[in-house]
């Protein structure tokens, strides 16, 4: 137990977890958004986030990005990325939507076996990006695709430096990007739910699908769109991930979507403001965990909060509701 | 396409169903005699040698064939399959961290039984032993049966009053948790390194043993087998008892079954400690016969595919979930080639039983009809909706 250097570095160990916490919290609104509406755990969605990740690797690649390029650049390799991964992820989402849901929605299937299905398909994505692709694409995109299952690395684009430092706490500049960044996307993706009317349309499907078929909305285009929705977050999520750690690998899914499942029953699943709260206070647990016992602990830790939670507290921090925030 | 291979389906499904009934047409002697033959065959089976079918390549022997080794790797994942088939099939609960439960059966085995563990070497220390002492394997079995029965209630105490879909990503999380701590448990476990001379029923693994040695794998397999033949025997007589019923009742409507007068937790919590027992004693045979094992080997994708054993091949009918077993486990073997891809076929294979037969391979009778009802009832429903 390390308790003084948690207290004597607290500032620093926050700052550290709220940057992690937002990517977090930007994969949970995929599992959020998808759940409001159709009670359905989308277990694919930590693999939606991974195929961003290789979207952005292999668009730096071919544009042959170097390391640290000029800012003007930079940032035009950073929204580029932020497109095609949004594009990558929310097709894929989409797909998904396509291809297994709706099948067994049609035969109003039970939970377990939507559920199941959607283990399925993320261990075929994960094959397929970690077999698959590697031998078919392994001539064309050797970077991407050269070592199957490894860790890959991608170039740096910004180089990370100390901003400013308030007492011993130091913010980077790519702390405050992905933070900044992320919080901006969630502000977003709730405006949109809340005062657009494609956002009413999503909400009223999620309070009661009957009654909003009865009054117009088309459910299978709503459930088209949250899908999509929750794909272009995990798109951002990737972008920023990418950014950040400067790797990905066909598995770096599986963790990373149970501590955002994690955020998203925290903070109330079902709810976008939850997802928020959840994926920030998850970040902070987990480092403020790590410091205290020791950093290989750290999974563990995640999983830990997320059993308290559903024991304590089933229905998360502000409780889950699409339907009813803020309606 | 499609339509062709739901006919064929549909033809497979009604001679299996012929099958059925004529065998419950037999009389009491004509199936005793049945199965004591089909018992007899099974333990022949590692003796067969049909080219192309049993001989499978192995990479521990120069040109040997692997027949028992596989045999008795499908005999432990029966075992796990019908454990599971309890929690999952039975009692409807979707455990995704089975690997848990496996992994503790397999660490019980090894924390106690080897002289190279931690637990032993501290236990040799305190009571002054000598360091030659271990735990017996008998007792070990004990041991493993015990603490995994624990470890299931343990978990099932305070998430199984969840939801269901809850409740699988928390077993999941469970599972991952064993792992991590089989891992960083250094002084417990020995991490990484793993524990090897982990002891069969001749003790620790040596050259001078008579019959469960290294090389072997046939006496292991009939080791399992028995094993397996005692499981089954026992979980058919608790299916077809008052908690076989209170479990069917509870996975039907839990609502339903508590005004009836079923405790459903109470049932829940039983299930999920026998099926953890189940898997507790397929860990510890898997341990004692490999002898050395470390966290990697228990991993979160193996938990995925002991739930593929059990969706694939039907849910809640023994039978079923046996055959999944058995193909999940032999067919990469046969296949090693492919060796490469078979996690991409299990989850093909999981995504395409579940949208186009999602009772599995050979269903259990109550679960098609159950799954039936609900499909017309979406077709009653007006559309869209």
């Amino acid at each position: 137990m390390h308790f003084d250097e948690l207290i004597g570095h607290l500032g620093q160990h926050t700052v550290d977890g709220l940057s992690k916490g937002a990517i977090y919290a930007l994969i949970a609104l995929g599992y959020t958004l998808v759940y409001g509406v159709l009670r359905l755990i989308n277990f694919a969605h930590s693999e939606v986030f991974m195929v961003g990740t290789f979207a952005v690797l292999i668009l730096w690649n071919q544009l042959g990005v170097e390391n640290n390029p000029p800012v003007g650049q930079a940032i035009l390799f950073l929204v580029l990325g932020l497109l095609v991964a949004a594009a990558a992820s929310g097709g894929t989402a989409l797909a998904l939507e396509r291809i297994a849901y709706r099948p067994l929605r049609r035969k109003n299937a039970p939970p377990l076996i939507f559920l199941i299905t959607a283990i399925g398909l993320s261990l075929v994505f994960v094959e397929l990006f970690g077999q698959v692709l590697p031998k078919l694409l392994g001539g064309v995109l050797p970077e991407a695709f050269g070592r199957p299952r490894q860790i890959v690395g991608m170039p740096t684009i910004i180089q990370q430096e100390t901003l400013f430092t308030i007492g011993n706490t130091a913010i980077t500049n790519i702390q405050l990007i992905v933070f900044v960044a992320a919080v901006a996307m969630m502000a977003l993706l709730d405006w949109f739910i809340n005062r657009t009317r494609y956002g009413r349309g999503v909400r009223a499907v999620a309070q009661n699908p009957e009654t909003a078929a009865l009054m117009g909305v088309n459910q299978e285009r709503v459930i088209m769109l949250i899908f999509v929705l929750g794909g272009i977050m995990a798109g951002a999520a990737a972008l920023l991930w990418s950014m950040r750690f400067g790797f990905t690998q066909n598995s770096i899914g599986f963790v990373l979507g149970l501590k955002a499942f994690t955020a998203a029953v925290l903070g109330g699943i079902g709810n976008l403001r939850g997802a928020l709260l959840g994926g920030l206070f998850l970040g902070i647990v987990e480092v403020y965990g790590a410091t205290l016992f020791a950093s290989n602990w750290e999974d563990v830790i995640a999983f830990v909060v997320l059993i308290v939670v559903l024991m304590f507290r089933p229905t998360g921090l502000l409780g889950e509701s699409l339907g009813r925030a803020r309606a | 396409m499609i339509d062709k291979i739901r006919s064929a389906d549909r033809r497979r499904v009604s001679m299996l169903t012929t099958v059925g009934d004529r065998w419950r047409a037999l009389t009491k002697w004509q199936q005793a005699l049945g199965l004591a033959a089909f018992v007899a065959i099974l333990y022949y089976l590692p003796l067969l040698g049909i080219p192309g079918l049993t001989w499978l390549r192995t990479d521990s022997i120069e040109g040997g064939n692997n027949w028992a080794g596989v045999l008795f790797v499908c005999a432990i994942y029966v075992l796990v399959a019908i454990g599971l088939n309890v929690v999952v099939g039975l009692a409807g609960l979707l455990d995704l961290g089975y690997i848990g439960f496996f992994a503790i059966g397999a660490y019980s085995v090894a924390l106690f039984g080897s002289v190279n563990s931690p637990v032993v070497k501290w236990i040799q220390q305190e009571f002054n032993l000598p360091p030659t002492w271990a735990v017996t394997w008998a007792i070990c079995l004990f041991i493993a049966i015990v603490l995994t029965m624990i470890s299931g209630v343990l978990l099932g105490w305070p998430t199984l009053r969840l939801r269901g879909d809850y409740l699988a990503i928390v077993t999941l999380g469970f599972g991952e948790i064993i792992r991590i701590v089989a891992r960083n448990a250094t002084g417990l476990t020995n991490g990484p390194v793993g524990i090897s001379a982990i002891p069969g029923p001749e003790g620790a693994p040596a050259a001078d043993n008579k019959y469960f040695g290294l090389i072997d794998a046939k006496p292991w397999y009939w080791l399992a087998i028995t094993f397996v033949l005692i499981m089954v025997f026992l979980v058919r007589r608790l299916e077809r008892s008052r908690v076989g019923r209170a479990w069917l009742a509870v996975r039907e409507d839990e609502d339903a079954a508590a005004v009836m007068g079923v405790y459903p937790f109470k049932f829940k919590l039983w299930a999920f400690a026998i099926g953890a027992a189940l898997g507790g004693l397929s860990g510890f045979l898997f341990g004692s016969r490999n002898a050395f094992i470390d966290p990697t080997q228990f991993n979160a994708n193996l938990s995925i595919l002991f739930v593929a054993m059990v969706v694939v091949g039907g849910s809640g009918n023994m039978i079923g979930v046996s055959l999944g077993a058995v193909l999940l486990a032999y067919l990469p073997e046969r296949f090693r080639d492919f060796a490469d891809y078979r996690w991409l076929v299990f989850g093909l294979a999981m995504v395409l039983v579940m949208i186009l037969r999602p009772q599995g391979l050979i269903p259990s009778r109550r679960r098609a009809r159950e799954l039936k009802d609900r499909a017309a009832e979406a077709e009653e429903a007006p559309a869209h909706v």
